[in-house]
């Protein structure tokens, strides 16, 4: 497996080579039987729940926390922040890491997945808001496999395909921020479709909106939690820029994501005004809405502005856990807790754990091709014979 | 041929990027769409069902389904509510109606006048056609699901134990049958008239006669006739429709409107967010060269100011070295003037001493 490579001069047994080791094992088989057997047999999916995790988690949580590679690159390129500079590639790296997933779990999910190109080159379902979800999935995808290819030509050593590529930054930049704004909202404008489906409090005409906004959150916040993770796992890896980086990032992004939770939670409470959906707060399910908003929104937003206040790096990188956290809690309701709210109990759905095999097995995919490449290719550190500006 | 009014705008740009914009005629228009003229639909009139099942049978056979665990003679199933399955287009369920005489209500695919699945597929596998039937394209299906997510009614289902061929399975209002001038096979089964076949607008012309006939008989609304946009299956009903699982909080806005608004924004953000985005890489990209000419004016500035300040305290120092050194030969010759004028006067008599320095001088 590639991760032996990656850790060359170490034990091949090491723990995290067996733990990742054996996830993929078990992957493997459940992907077989995915494959042979059909949905039916490693899935709860029903006829009132045709989706279940592999969409709730893998694509919208996925995409979600894929976000930052957009919202980087923006920062940087766009926006002018060049200290950040240095997070730009390892962002691209999740960004493009994640989407390349996302489709990849989405071969399982669908029923016929070597026809996932038909509706571009059969039938162009344009009144779909999935159409336009999938056109932007494949068109991003290729945008952050660009942005990325820098990286892996500078390790293969192909200077002149190299500087065309970094040539294109600003076009591929902006290029990206308008296909994210387009796929994340119409994820969330997937489920405008369904009124009488999802839980009153959870529709709303708003909820592209609400899905782009909390795109930037992730983002924010996965980079904060990426690089702290990086930071403790691959710092031997980083240049002096990146090792300088260790605080700016979580203090810049922390007070970012700061100030967009604090204005989801007020476009939220808008969303409920607007809806007038005040007396639903007093049942169950508006529990369990107040703890979304309040927990999730409204506390993290609070804790990222003390520890941007006090310059309390720990407590934002807690934060930015508690906010990715928040981002599955939110596409879960969505997609699973708040939809087909008005089904009996025994109707309802819950994933079988081969399903949660899948969706491990993936994430831990994600995690081994990461390791390879920042362990081989200039992402955490400049590559001495070029210049990045 | 499609949706007729639903025209969307196709690909934008060589780059492919794909925009769909909403209905020309969007939500904010008086447009209306009432189906297509002449388009034939069912009227299910509750009040005659007797739950006989006849109508399954037919389906399974004309639709050659597989055939189920239970006869269709077996009333016991009715004991269970049912909904459609991949083997099943339509079932018939009973509920305790008025005065404890049970209700008998079948269930199939509606037939939307605009169908959410048709509006939510991504591969146009859905068709509404002239007839009134919402046919499904196997064909090119891929499987995503989304049109079992936007029905309203819950009514397609997906063969979830195929591994290479699953299919989405609905009813098709016998479409085939129809343009052979056959009746749906569940309609020519029914021995009671509780199923008519017909023109949608002479259905609703008979289903508005027997409410008004028998206002004791039947609830005041003819179920479909507004829903979601209207179907293409009409219902009667001496019973509340939400009493028999029937929705009466679907509204009458077609699925398509609701998503409109959504896709309607794609060509403005493809359009915009271009020049916004360019316009804010040009002001950060102007303020850093404002910014590094202000640097380099200011450490100009500052260079120059230090030269001459340097100049200045060297010329001072200078003066000073001057001065000190001026005082210095001074003070030493005055030393040595001393000194030597108090060896003489050593020397010599104290009161010569004046002169002869004088003369030696």
């Amino acid at each position: 497996m590639s991760e032996d490579a990656a850790t060359m001069g170490k034990p091949i047994f090491s723990p995290f080579n067996i733990v990742a080791g054996a996830i993929l094992l078990v992957g493997g088989i459940l992907t077989i039987l995915r494959f042979t057997q059909g949905l039916d047999a490693v899935t709860n999916l029903s006829d009132y729940n045709p989706w279940g995790i592999w969409i709730g988690f893998d694509l919208l949580v996925g995409v979600a926390l894929a976000a930052g590679g957009f919202v980087t690159s923006a920062a940087v390129y766009i926006f002018g922040m060049k200290r950040y500079h240095a997070a730009v590639r390892p962002a691209i790296l999740t960004g493009f890491l994640g989407y390349a997933l996302v489709v990849l779990a989405l071969h399982y999910d669908v029923g016929r997945p070597w026809r996932l190109p038909y509706p571009f080159i059969m039938q162009r379902g344009t009144t779909s808001l999935l159409f336009e979800v999938a056109a932007c999935v494949a068109l991003y995808l290729t945008v952050l496999f660009i942005e990325f290819s820098p990286a892996a030509l500078e390790w293969l050593g192909l200077k002149r395909a190299r500087n065309i590529v970094v040539k294109l930054t600003l076009l591929l930049t902006i290029f990206g921020v308008v296909l994210s704004t387009l796929h994340q909202s119409s994820l969330g404008a997937l489920f405008l479709i369904a009124p009488s489906k999802l839980h009153p409090l959870w529709y709303t005409p708003y909820l592209p909106i609400y899905f782009f906004v909390t795109a930037v959150i992730a983002g924010l916040s996965m980079v904060i939690f990426e690089s702290t993770l990086s930071h403790r796992f691959f710092s031997h890896k980083m240049d002096a820029a990146h090792l300088a980086e260790k605080d700016t990032v979580p203090l810049g992004f922390g007070k970012a994501a700061a100030f967009v939770l604090a204005g989801y939670f007020i476009i939220k409470v808008i969303g409920i005004s607007a809806g007038n959906n005040w007396h639903y707060l007093a049942t169950g399910y508006g529990a369990w809405y107040l703890v979304e908003l309040l927990g999730f929104v409204a506390l993290p937003a609070f804790l990222y502005a003390v520890g941007v206040r006090d310059k309390n790096v720990t407590l934002i990188r807690w934060t930015a856990a508690w906010t990715v956290l928040g981002i599955v809690v939110n596409r879960f309701n969505i997609c699973l807790v708040a939809f087909n709210w008005h089904l009996p109990a025994s109707e309802r759905y819950f994933p079988h754990w081969m399903e949660i095999g899948i969706s491990v097995f993936i994430v831990t995919l994600g995690i081994v091709i990461y390791r390879f490449i920042v362990t081989r290719m200039p992402v955490l550190y400049e590559h001495p014979d070029y210049d990045t500006h | 041929m499609s949706l007729s009014r639903r025209k969307f705008l196709g690909w934008i740009g060589a780059a492919g990027m794909t925009a769909a914009a909403g209905r020309k005629a969007s939500a904010a228009t008086t447009h209306h769409f009432e189906g297509y003229p002449d388009s034939m639909a069912v009227l299910h009139d509750i009040t005659l069902c007797i739950g006989c099942r006849r109508c399954e049978d037919a389906c399974n056979v004309v639709n050659e389904l597989p055939a189920p665990e239970k006869p269709f003679t077996d009333l016991s199933v009715l004991e269970n509510q049912r909904r459609t399955t991949a083997k099943t287009y339509t079932v018939v369920n009973q509920k305790p109606g008025n005065g404890g005489r049970p209700v008998f209500f079948k269930n199939q695919c509606n037939h939307c006048l605009e169908p959410a699945c048709a509006s939510a597929c991504f591969v146009k596998a859905f068709t509404k056609t002239k007839e009134g039937a919402v046919v499904y394209d196997a064909s090119v299906c891929v499987g995503c699901r989304y049109c079992m997510i936007a029905c309203p009614f819950e009514i397609p289902t997906y063969e979830y134990d195929s591994a290479f061929t699953p299919r989405i399975m609905k009813c098709t209002m016998c479409h085939p049958r129809v343009i052979e001038g056959k009746l749906p096979g569940c309609v020519e089964s029914c021995p009671t008239e509780s199923l008519v076949f017909g023109k949608r607008d002479d259905l609703l012309k008979i289903a508005r006669q027997r409410i008004t006939r028998r206002p004791d008989q039947y609830v005041d609304h003819i179920y479909g006739e507004r829903e979601m946009g209207g179907t293409s299956w009409l219902y009667l009903s001496n019973v509340p429709f939400e009493t028999i699982g029937m929705r009466m909080d679907l509204g009458v806005t077609p699925a398509p409107e609701l998503t409109a608004g959504a896709l309607g924004a794609v060509p403005m953000v493809v359009g915009l967010w271009p020049v916004l985005l360019t316009g804010i890489y040009a002001m950060s990209k102007r303020k850093e060269k404002i910014a590094a000419e202000e640097k380099a004016q200011a450490l100009a500035a500052a260079l120059a100011d230090a030269d001459e300040q340097a100049a200045a305290k060297m010329d001072a120092a200078m003066e000073k070295a001057k001065q000190e050194k001026t005082a210095a030969v001074e003070k030493a010759v005055k030393e040595a003037l001393e000194a030597d004028a108090k060896a003489r006067a050593e020397a010599a008599a104290p009161p010569e001493a004046p002169d002869k320095e004088d003369t030696d001088a």
